[in-house]
């Protein structure tokens, strides 16, 4: 053990996106020595890929509060997000944008110089009045102009970089005291030990575990994975957002600023559907709506192209100016991949596995919480988790654009609020538990195993086609079940699965096969919730429940890896300081 | 479909060398990424960097027939067979396509990426109009692929001393905004003869930037700025 390299840091964070690069900044400020692991270079994380903005009440363009969005919000949510951290995420919106601005984020603008602000899904004045324009936009690459700011930020702040460096499992005190993690440096194939006072996980999410997806071939719920064999629970991964525009058959994403800019849908019969499945909102009605809206249409027989397998996005009409203006990002990507131009022809689009509702249950400090001994929440010492990772729950079971971009920056920011405390009180750093070490490097030694067995890359294929056939858009009891059936079986394989590459020098070979590991625990979490939840709620719609069913499953679940068991707590009705919005029936 | 890639691992191989491989009924509108990800299905030892697959993340840029890009955005069609995969010029190879690219984000770092405000902040927004937005057009965007620095015979004679074109856009992307007030600090970091001015106006960088975007005329707008400065 003592041959294995040793770093000591006050705070380890894991991730390089918006969530962890925004707590380290934090945390530089108050002069803690933060390592930041990340398994690609910061400004390749996924954050860089959101497109249409975050959300905030400034009211720069329309009347706006976060109370109004705060609404919006528990609505989308289908009333399953926690009151307290959706309050909590709102009040804190519209500061925290601005902060963003001050450090360099360079957002449109409107005539007056202030932040420009589209309209979209899910939005209203004045608690379900009129439709809001709350979303700050950097053009179409809001993501990346975040991105980049707040790893410029890091920069100037001098934060350590572990870069391609791939976090391999959490290591403990043997007592629940997490401290640290292993990582493998992939350059050159070494593991090493970085200890640490705090953990946080800001891994970002796993939509990776179905066929077509919006999400960077990074997305492999890695953190969700460690989290998973450290015996804690994940929560509400039933709970999977299909974007309603990905385009068709490959699944780029094509962001809601595009129906916010004045978009709409058709079907073949050149009809805008929308307007019968959400009388008001339209095509701006929350992302869960609109996917089922396509998929019904898709279904009953109107869906666009030969094959009838999509339907047609049309921002042609708004003229070849907003177009180059505001959406200049998808109209690079749809000319890119389809050979087409949006500013005079419509984008074939489909719903794509986008976003991961569920993930580490966490309290609105970013703890990690789960039920042990003590409660429903008992916070797991030294372990945070931020993001799209973690299960906050601000979006519930149906996240509404634009409050992604808010989540990690709020979150990741309150994380390390905590953490900067906590450090004050827990001054020195604990003895590491030999066995917690020696179980991350099994991880390695499994994949050293030479002999015939099957590839990563077939079950890597095989896992996302069964999750996409057994649960997605619409579920049902039958379906689901073979579904479970048929990952545990991929399950099973993957014990014997094997590498032909062994060498230590970049092997990236290797590095998907932990991403396997880690992406065939989230699937197993994913597919088991949703047999459970018998309601259709948010992203969850099972035709055999089609309806939401508040007295028996308003409550979060939590699955365990032990025993695959699955358990639940119940959903933090009560705000900060406002009344409770109370469930009511969600029409758009 | 042919392909000729460029193979070395300096655990097994005493040199580089180039490796034939060919895919069987391929769709020419595939990506060029995307071929990889088979190729690497028969041949789990083909090691190159790639994640989201359009053109965002910055992670694929490599030599592809003899032109820097990004393997995520080049579809097949477009290439002559064999389509020959290098790894970027001039930069010191890890394994296969794999670069190190530490020095490209030494320079990027060196000109402070960031944006220095000396005045209060303000508790909103500080304001800027819709055309002073718009000069940061053609310059947030840039992704960190280091296509056109890698791709720069001046960054291949100086690799030390010149920032090459990607640093230079990013320091041209600061002193453009309205909102930065270091302008004196950021133009005096890039005096003497190497930094900025060992750009020859070659043009690669602007031929090769896979996001469109023009280092050679930033690189022109920093040395107008400079001259008007000692004046």
């Amino acid at each position: 053990m003592s041959s294995l390299r040793k770093r000591k840091f006050d705070v380890l964070v894991i991730g390089a996106g918006g969530g962890g690069l925004r707590a380290a900044l934090q945390l530089a400020r108050v002069e803690a020595s933060v390592a930041v692991v990340s398994k690609v270079f910061p400004t390749r994380s996924h954050t860089v890929a959101a497109q249409g903005g975050i959300n905030a009440a400034l009211a720069n363009a329309l009347p706006d509060n976060w109370h109004w969005h705060m609404y919006d919000t528990v609505k989308g949510s289908d009333y399953l997000g926690d009151q307290d951290a959706i309050e909590y995420m709102c009040r804190a919106a519209s500061h925290l944008v601005i902060e963003l601005e001050h450090a360099g984020v360079p957002f449109s603008r409107q005539n007056n110089g202030k932040i420009y602000q589209r309209p979209f899904g899910g939005q209203s004045q004045n608690f379900g009045g009129e439709q809001a324009a709350r979303t700050c936009a950097a053009a179409d690459r809001t993501g990346h102009a975040i991105l980049h700011t707040l790893y410029q930020q890091n920069i100037q702040a001098r934060t350590h970089f572990f870069d391609e460096y791939f976090a391999i499992d959490l290591i403990s005190n043997g007592d629940g005291i997490i401290l640290g993690a292993v990582a493998l440096e992939i350059s050159t194939g070494e593991p090493i030990i970085i200890e640490a006072r705090c953990t946080l996980l800001a891994t970002g999410g796993a939509a990776q575990i179905f066929r077509t997806n919006t999400n960077a071939r990074i997305n492999t719920g890695d953190g969700m994975g460690m989290v998973l064999r450290a015996g804690i629970p994940l929560q509400d991964m039933e709970f999977f957002q299909f974007h309603p525009t990905g385009i068709a058959g490959r699944g780029m994403l094509i962001t809601e600023g595009a129906r916010g800019e004045g978009g709409y849908l058709i079907n073949k019969e050149g009809e805008r559907f929308m307007e019968r499945y959400a009388p008001n909102a339209r095509d701006l009605a929350s992302r869960d709506v609109v996917s089922r809206a396509i998929a019904t249409e898709v279904r009953e027989g109107r869906g666009c192209g030969p094959q009838g397998d999509h339907v047609l996005l049309k921002v042609d009409h708004l003229g070849e100016g907003v177009v180059a203006r505001k959406l200049p990002g998808i109209r690079e990507l749809a000319r890119t991949f389809l050979h087409l131009d949006p500013a005079n022809t419509p984008i074939p689009v489909f719903p794509t596995a986008h976003y991961t509702m569920g993930g580490i249950p966490t309290n609105r400090d970013g703890q990690v919480v789960a039920p042990f001994s003590l409660g429903p929440e008992e916070a797991i010492p030294g372990l945070y988790a931020a993001g799209e990772c973690a299960c906050v729950s601000v979006h519930g079971a149906n996240r509404l654009g634009g409050n992604s971009l808010l989540d990690i920056v709020v979150f990741g920011r309150a994380a390390a609020n905590h953490i900067a405390d906590h450090l004050q009180h827990s001054r020195y750093h604990l003895p590491l538990n030999e066995e917690s070490i020696e179980r991350a490097l099994g991880r390695l030694a499994r994949w050293d195993k030479r002999c015939d067995g099957e590839s990563v890359a077939q079950l890597r294929r095989e896992l996302q086609q069964t999750m996409e056939h057994y649960c997605g858009v619409f579920r049902t009891k039958d379906v689901l079940a073979e579904g479970v059936e048929r990952v545990l079986a991929l399950e099973q394989r993957l014990q014997n699965a094997v590498l032909t590459d062994h060498s230590k020098i970049f092997n990236t070979a290797r590095i998907e096969a932990l991403e396997l590991e880690n992406m065939m625990e989230v699937a197993i979490a994913t597919v088991c919730s949703a047999l459970a939840r018998e309601e259709s709620r948010g992203a969850h719609s099972r035709i055999d429940f089609p309806e939401r069913n508040d007295e028996q499953w308003l409550k979060h679940s939590l699955f365990f890896k032990q025993g695959r068991r699955l358990d639940y707590k119940p959903v933090r009705t009560k705000p900060l300081t406002v009344d409770s919005f109370p469930s009511k029936p969600r029409v758009y | 479909m042919r392909f000729s890639i460029y193979r070395y691992n300096p655990e097994v191989n005493g040199g580089p060398y180039m490796q034939e491989y060919q895919l069987k009924g391929i769709d020419p509108s595939m990506m060029l990424r995307d071929a990889l990800l088979r190729i690497k299905e028969q041949d789990e030892t083909l090691v190159f960097r790639h994640s989201c697959g359009e053109g965002v993340c910055g992670s694929d840029a490599i030599n592809i027939n003899g032109r820097n890009g990004l393997g995520c955005i080049t579809p097949l069609a477009s290439l002559k067979q064999p389509i020959e995969v290098r790894p970027l010029p001039g930069m010191p190879v890890i394994r296969d396509l794999v670069v190190d690219m530490d020095r490209f984000f030494e320079h990027y770092r060196s000109i402070k990426p960031y944006l220095v405000a000396h005045d209060p902040e303000p508790e909103v927004e500080r304001l800027q109009t819709p055309e002073q937005r718009d000069r940061l057009d053609g310059l947030y965007e840039c992704i960190l692929c280091g296509c056109c620095t890698t791709f720069c015979p001046s960054f291949w004679w100086n690799p030390d001393g010149f920032r090459g074109p990607a640093a230079l856009l990013q320091s041209w992307r600061f002193l453009a905004d309205s909102r930065d007030q270091a302008t004196a600090e950021r133009l005096s970091e890039l005096e003497g003869p190497y930094r900025l001015f060992r750009c020859r106006s070659i043009m690669n960088c602007v031929e090769v930037c896979p996001k469109g975007l023009n280092p050679a005329k930033a690189i022109g707008r920093i040395r107008q700025m400079m001259l008007k400065h000692i004046l």
